[in-house]
């Protein structure tokens, strides 16, 4: 296996304040890898220093063989990575079909129809909701566009902030469930942050444990749930949800 | 009822407040100088009408059980008008020069004026979601630069209209990039600055603007090189098509003129919305962080929706200096910018034909209000309206914010709040 994302030594600050504290991480092609952290380790920070915003002060960043660490945010998004930002952040006056139009326009994707129908068959509820507006879909269906819309530039790394915030355990189950199947059947390297630790790391290949903007522990999703101490700070009460 | 009546006496109150320094006391011109006059009748009856509309606005609203009805109907209703209405206001555009009246022509041209200049801060304010209270800079930036070009280089306005678009879309871009990082309230004081600025420059670089003396004999557009001049001689629209010469057909010249140049605007950011640009602007409105998400350039977007939106200023710019033959800066002051800003936030943020609605009732309505109310008097020889007619002017402000008091409570999104999508699935197979 290659890597596909690979950070060595990444710091980031928010003025003064340190955000990342040497990261290193790597995700190989064709993985599903998970970052876990209690809120404000700097989960959601990471992944959008990949995305240039803020920049990293140290280290370096590279994908698919290239630095991207200088590179301005449009230019890093128009290399085939994509992000469902956290909060989801769909356009709420436009449709959905503009929605997921603005995936694809952006990075030029001209084979719009087949792209929509590979998401359709992901959600098949944006099919139903297409000429809707974007703020009156439920939060799962929202999060579902936003999932789409990143997959409508055809990314190679797909970013997921968060999928899970906010909604209920069953379309929790439904997201994933699809965040699996297009790893399982197209390849697709993805990236997830999240708080929802133990349905997290049952989904990805491996998984890293982020704490006060370090990288504390690292391992296989498996290797990670057995561990005593995550079940400790982060499964406690909640592996039963599942 | 108590809660309705309590209601009443509080707003009876307010108006009493108000109007007691603004109706009851009237200074009045005598031979002994002035002369404080009261009013305590005209008062008691404002007050009285504010303490029963009140009551009756309140008992009304209690007595429908969900205020939010009229408004989902009413929005169902103006879709359904807008199929009619947009094609009835063109042709009623067209013909209006028919009418051979001077009056309305002219009326109708500072009308199109207006809704050229709603349609353009429209892109910048209703799609891109950036609130500029500054654009009158850049219609006086097109008026400016037809003026001096005119009377610089003996340039004719067909030459310089294109010009005029390309410098203030210049003045758009030097705008745009100091003001790229600004959102919101912050954005809002940098354009009003910017409005500001150009026209103090234009008041004190006399050597160039002629200062506040303004730049006169800006000269008129022509007709395939035809002038509209009044000697009727070889060259003159007049000679040309062996008419006798007479002012009007210089008016209505001048209608079709903005009516052609408003449409283009329409056409353009109608076109605009479609692609992929457009969408970009339309995205940024909604959320900045996901465009970036998503790839696209921010700044470029902004600079863009920028020069645009500044471009139309300043064709409506250079078509306001022909029409008047004279720019100053007193034309450009902030009323101006506030006066696009409330067509297009009254409109409908986004709204083509809101705006165009908008424009009409605030610039034509209060107007024609004025010459019905002129009509009456004559008609009854009724002095209180012609009172009212001859004050009008004066409260037109007062008009002005009520009516855009009233539209944000009954309608908080502008006239035509419905968003027609950008784009459908094509029907497939």
């Amino acid at each position: 296996m290659s890597a596909l994302l690979s950070l060595s030594g990444v710091t980031a600050y928010y003025g003064a304040i340190q955000a990342l504290r040497g990261v290193d991480l790597v995700v190989n092609e064709g993985e599903i890898v998970t970052l876990i952290g209690a809120n404000g380790a700097g989960k959601s920070t990471l992944m959008m220093t990949v995305c240039g915003n803020p920049r990293a002060r140290d280290g370096r960043i590279v994908y698919g063989g290239q630095d991207i660490t200088d590179l301005p945010t449009h230019a890093i998004m128009r290399r085939r990575i994509a992000q469902a930002p956290e909060g989801r952040r769909i356009f709420g006056r436009m449709t959905v079909y503009e929605n997921l139009l603005m995936g694809a326009e952006v990075s030029g994707q001209t084979d719009v129809p087949a792209l929509l129908e590979q998401v359709f068959a992901l959600f098949p509820r944006l099919k139903e909701r297409l000429t809707q507006r974007g703020g009156t879909l439920s939060g799962g269906e929202q999060q579902m566009l936003a999932i789409g819309r990143a997959l409508m530039s055809r990314p190679r790394l797909l970013l997921l902030d968060e999928p899970s915030l906010g909604l209920a355990p069953l379309v929790v189950k439904l997201i994933f469930g699809a965040i699996r199947e297009l790893n399982r059947t197209s390849g697709l390297t993805v990236l997830l942050v999240e708080q929802n630790a133990y349905q997290a790391l049952r989904l990805a290949h491996r998984g890293y444990v982020l704490v006060n903007g370090a990288i504390t522990m690292a391992g296989s999703g498996a290797e990670l749930l057995a561990r005593p101490e995550i079940r400790a700070a982060y499964l406690e009460g909640s592996s039963h949800s599942a | 009822m108590n809660l309705a009546l309590r209601d009443a006496f509080l707003s009876a109150a307010a108006a009493l407040g108000l109007f007691l320094p603004m109706v009851g006391f009237v200074a009045t011109n005598t031979d002994q100088g002035l002369v404080l006059t009261y009013r305590p009748i005209a008062v008691a009856v404002l007050v009285a009408m504010v303490f029963v509309g009140r009551l009756i606005a309140v008992s009304w609203r209690g007595r429908s059980a969900r205020p939010q009805q009229p408004n989902a109907e009413l929005a169902a209703r103006f879709a359904a008008a807008g199929k009619y209405l947009t094609p009835l206001l063109l042709v009623m555009a067209l013909l209006l020069p028919l009418s051979g009246s001077r009056y309305y022509v002219d009326l109708g041209t500072l009308v199109l004026t207006y809704i050229m200049l709603g349609w353009g801060l429209n892109i910048v304010v209703g799609l891109a979601g950036l609130l500029d209270l500054g654009y009158v800079a850049f219609y006086a930036v097109g008026a400016y630069s037809y003026a001096l070009l005119a009377e610089s280089f003996g340039l004719g306005f067909w030459t310089c209209l294109p010009l005029a678009g390309i410098l203030a879309a210049f003045a758009g871009l030097l705008l745009g990039f100091p003001v790229l990082r600004l959102r919101g309230d912050y954005l809002a004081i940098v354009t009003l600055a910017f409005g500001e600025i150009i026209r103090v420059v234009l008041i004190n670089w006399v050597s160039l603007t002629h200062g506040p003396n303004g730049i006169s004999g800006v000269p008129r557009p022509t007709l395939f090189g035809l002038s509209f001049s009044m000697d009727g001689g070889e060259g003159t629209v007049a000679g040309f098509f062996d008419i006798e010469p007479e002012t009007i057909q210089r008016v209505v010249f001048l209608y079709y003129v903005i009516f052609g140049l408003a449409l283009l605007t329409n056409w353009v950011t109608l076109r605009l919305r479609r692609l992929p640009l457009g969408r970009a602007w339309e995205a940024l409105r909604e959320d900045e962080v996901a465009c970036r998400s998503l790839g696209i350039d921010v700044t470029n977007t902004k600079l863009t929706a920028f020069a645009i939106g500044a471009m139309f200023g300043g064709f409506a710019g250079a078509f306001f200096a022909t029409r008047q033959a004279f720019v100053s800066p007193e034309s450009f002051t902030f009323i101006e910018s506030a006066t696009v800003l409330a067509i297009v936030v009254l409109g409908g943020l986004g709204s083509q034909l809101g705006v165009a609605l908008a424009a009409l009732a605030m610039v034509g309505g209060l107007e024609l209000l004025r010459e019905l109310l002129t009509e009456i008097a004559e008609q009854m020889g009724s002095p209180i309206f012609a009172g009212l007619a001859g004050e009008l002017p004066t409260y037109r402000m007062l008009i002005f914010g009520i009516a855009l008091v009233v539209v944000m409570v009954l309608r908080p999104r502008g006239l035509v709040s419905g968003r027609t999508p950008t784009a459908t699935l094509p029907a497939r197979a």
